[in-house]
């Protein structure tokens, strides 16, 4: 059925038709239309859930992680500071390997108060052991809400994954989207079936003190499972294909293939991008864009072109666009942008100006300092 | 009930980690005998951390999660709404922390859940100080006590956390120590019997923290008792009542000079007649309070 | 998947009586069975047999046993090397 509807009404959708059996979620603008949704949904009886209305972001992810940890399925959404705030559980998420998924709304990160669009809150949890995806659309918000349940869930993989998509650009904008009837879905997801669990026929104690050797095994193994994340989601988005019409990889190629120069950006970004391209090509310039879908677990084997144009809407300060740095161990020739921090935005003729720019060879902060 | 007639279960199994002569493992020992095998623990950072011993062993045989340090009572939440969607109600969740992770650190979270009307019992075992860390000063400490980050003894009294506890007007709050066996088990047993969000303080001596030896932990917990440093009270539905021995203080009873608890442990060596003035004075304020009540 | 799990176990710390200085020796000629070393060892390994009987594989020698008879029945010694 084709809706139209704003981000974060769809992310809301998506959690709904997943059948979280807990729901823990505090609000921060610009996610806190999805915790009222889910409210309304709870209260009128559509979402068969306990919703816990948490006092901060930290005890939302400990209460979906216990909850988790008990056996049953779980979602919260939160956004920057909200996100930083649960820092310490999102590792704890990981090395517990509970697969809990959450929405989180990219926002700027204070001081001073910005609620605008930057992935600085979402890239700096990337060490945390999440599988990270990102959309640039409503459809994509929904279509990856959905396979990260499977995802995570999956019995090789057991990790928690987020979404992200960016404040007001996509959470607070109406588009048209396909949404499957319920029985689709509940074809495509299975129902949870734990790792491991709290239970009193079976007392198990989870996380007591864990020595340095056995420590490292864990950490290992968890590794391991992010490698084989990359198989799984690319499995589950070609199946997501194949039943809906939409097949999904770790990265959406857009006329890649006899491209001079490549765009590698992501999340609302990459749609921009996608129509610099199609502008480029009218104009003779072989443009391409690669669009990172999931950053954890970065999709090395998916970026083999020379010539890549890496727009960054995120900073490590002394380093450089986080998403630049992590593809500089490939051996291509890459140009580096920072653009559109703290939700400055950026339009396609920009990302065809910085096309123009790398052709001669400069980079940088666009377009604040470019060389 | 007497001490002969309590359950012989034991769920925590000969050979834990805890330091000799730990309180915390006798008031657990004897809350689980009221808990019972359906129970969850949650456990934030504590003493009782250690105590479970080293991965891949425990010696706890009740199903626990450990959780960060200010994130217990939100770990119950979670367990709570699991179990309810699961249909398995009868079991309880149960967070077992010590004070810093109570009174401090995990006061939000312990504040969010029972403001929440969350189904759960929360246990805070009180040795007045972070005991698992080495000693040093919390929320709980009492006003002269030396620890390793009070050196000349701390300058402040203690908060009440029961009393924050019963602002919140939740079904059941009690106070008990480990020289009471009894009244801990009934109180626990009790409200393990209840519903929605329940808290019990438990008063725990810490021999290596509070300097005295290890064979004293009870009479430690006793003499607070007696000499009224820690009262033993519980509330039913906004129903307050005191307790076992101090029901008998308030009744008339004398409370034994606070010196005769203070003198046995090291950690109040130093004080002063102008501390003693007011350790009097506050221990007198607090009596007066609950007798006017 | 590895994650920190633990299973319940005897002895999880090791057998905890070799930390012990001293050894808790009940005479049960004094005993009364009112079980309070029962209830207040931090340890539990006091059961509840006839009498009173401590394993000594797992007991710590805190002493509290001993502290809290009210009959004197259970005095500490000194363990020899």
């Amino acid at each position: 059925m084709i809706v139209i509807d704003t981000g974060n009404n769809i992310a809301a959708l998506a959690a709904k038709m997943a059948r979280p059996k807990v729901i823990a979620a505090y609000p921060i603008t610009p996610q806190t239309k999805v915790v009222e949704r889910i409210a309304e949904f709870v209260e009128k009886g559509e979402l068969d859930t306990e919703y816990i209305h948490v006092e901060s972001e930290h005890s939302a992810m400990t209460a979906c992680i216990a909850a988790s940890a008990t056996g049953v399925r779980t979602f919260t959404a939160t956004a920057s500071h909200g996100l930083l705030l649960m820092h310490e559980m999102l590792h704890w998420a990981g090395l517990s390997r509970l697969p809990v998924v959450m929405v989180n709304v990219n926002r700027s990160i204070g001081p001073g108060w910005n609620i605008w669009s930057d992935l600085n809150d979402s890239l700096s949890q990337r060490d945390t052991g999440w599988i990270q995806f990102y959309a640039s659309s409503n459809q994509e918000i929904f279509d990856n809400v959905i396979q990260a349940y499977k995802i995570a869930e999956n019995e090789e993989i057991f990790l928690p994954a987020m979404v992200s998509y960016d404040g007001f650009i996509l959470s607070h904008t109406s588009m048209p989207l396909d949404v499957p009837d319920q029985s689709k879905i509940d074809a495509f997801l299975p129902a949870f079936k734990p790792g491991w669990t709290l239970d009193v026929e079976h007392p198990i104690t989870h996380g007591n003190i864990v020595s340095p050797k056995p420590y490292m095994d864990i950490r290992y193994s968890m590794e391991k499972a992010m490698k084989k994340a990359q198989k799984i989601i690319q499995e589950v988005g070609e199946e997501w294909g194949k039943k809906f019409g939409r097949p999904y990889g770790l990265v959406q190629e857009y006329r890649c293939d006899d491209a001079d120069y490549v765009f590698v950006t992501m999340a609302a970004l990459a749609a921009e991008a996608k129509v610099a391209v199609d502008n480029l090509r009218d104009k003779g310039e072989k443009a391409g864009l690669i669009n990172l879908r999931t950053v954890r677990p970065f999709p090395y084997s998916q970026l083999k072109y020379d010539n890549m144009i890496v727009i960054d809407r995120d900073i490590s300060p002394g380093l450089g666009g986080i998403i630049y740095h992590e593809m500089k161990k490939l051996n291509y020739t890459m140009y580096s942008f920072i653009a559109g921090i703290g939700g400055v935005d950026v339009s396609y003729k920009d990302i065809e100006r910085m096309y123009q720019l790398a052709q001669d060879d400069k980079e940088g902060w666009y377009p604040l300092e470019v060389k | 009930m007497a001490i002969k007639d309590l359950p012989r279960d034991e769920y925590l199994l000969k050979g834990h980690a805890a330091c000799p002569g730990c309180p915390i493992t006798v008031a657990l020992r004897i809350a689980l005998k009221a808990l019972g095998n359906k129970t969850i623990l949650v456990i934030p950072a504590c003493c009782s951390s250690v105590i479970q011993a080293l991965y891949p062993k425990s010696g706890f045989n009740v199903p626990i999660l450990n959780i960060a340090f200010e994130a217990a009572a939100a770990g119950a939440s979670g367990v709570s709404a699991a179990l309810k969607k699961l249909d398995k109600t009868d079991i309880t969740p149960v967070v077992w922390a010590g004070d810093g992770g109570s009174y401090d650190i995990g006061i939000q979270a312990l504040s969010g859940a029972l403001e929440r009307g969350t189904n759960f019992i929360y246990i805070c075992y009180n040795n007045q100080m972070y005991s698992n860390t080495g000693i040093q000063r919390s929320g709980a400490t009492p006003y002269g006590a030396w620890t390793t980050t009070t050196w000349t003894g701390k300058k402040e009294h203690q908060k009440e956390l029961g009393e924050i506890v019963r602002a919140h007007h939740i079904p059941y709050v009690a106070t008990a120590t480990i020289s009471y066996p009894e009244d801990l088990y009934a109180k626990v047993l009790k409200a393990k019997n209840m519903k929605g969000p329940r808290y019990i303080e438990i008063f725990a001596p810490c021999p290596p923290g509070w300097r005295f030896d290890m064979s004293k932990t009870i009479e430690m917990a006793r003499l607070a008792v007696e000499t009224g440093a820690w009262i033993l009270y519980e509330e039913i539905d906004g129903q307050f009542a005191f307790t076992s021995y101090s029901k008998k203080i308030l009744e008339g009873r004398d409370r034994k000079p606070i010196e005769e608890w203070l003198q046995l442990q090291g950690r109040f060596r130093h004080l002063t007649e102008d501390d003693m003035k007011k350790i009097n004075s506050h221990l007198d304020e607090k009596w007066n309070q609950y007798k006017k009540s | 998947m590895k994650t920190a799990i633990s299973l319940p176990t005897l002895g999880a710390m090791g057998k905890t009586g070799t930390w012990r200085v001293f050894r808790p020796i009940i005479d049960v000629e004094k005993c009364i069975k009112c079980w309070r070393c029962w209830i207040f060892c931090p340890d539990g390994v006091i059961s509840r047999d006839d009498y009173p009987t401590i394993d000594l594989e797992y007991c710590k020698g805190c002493g509290i046993c001993a502290h809290e008879c009210p009959v004197d029945a259970i005095k500490m010694e000194r363990e020899k090397k």
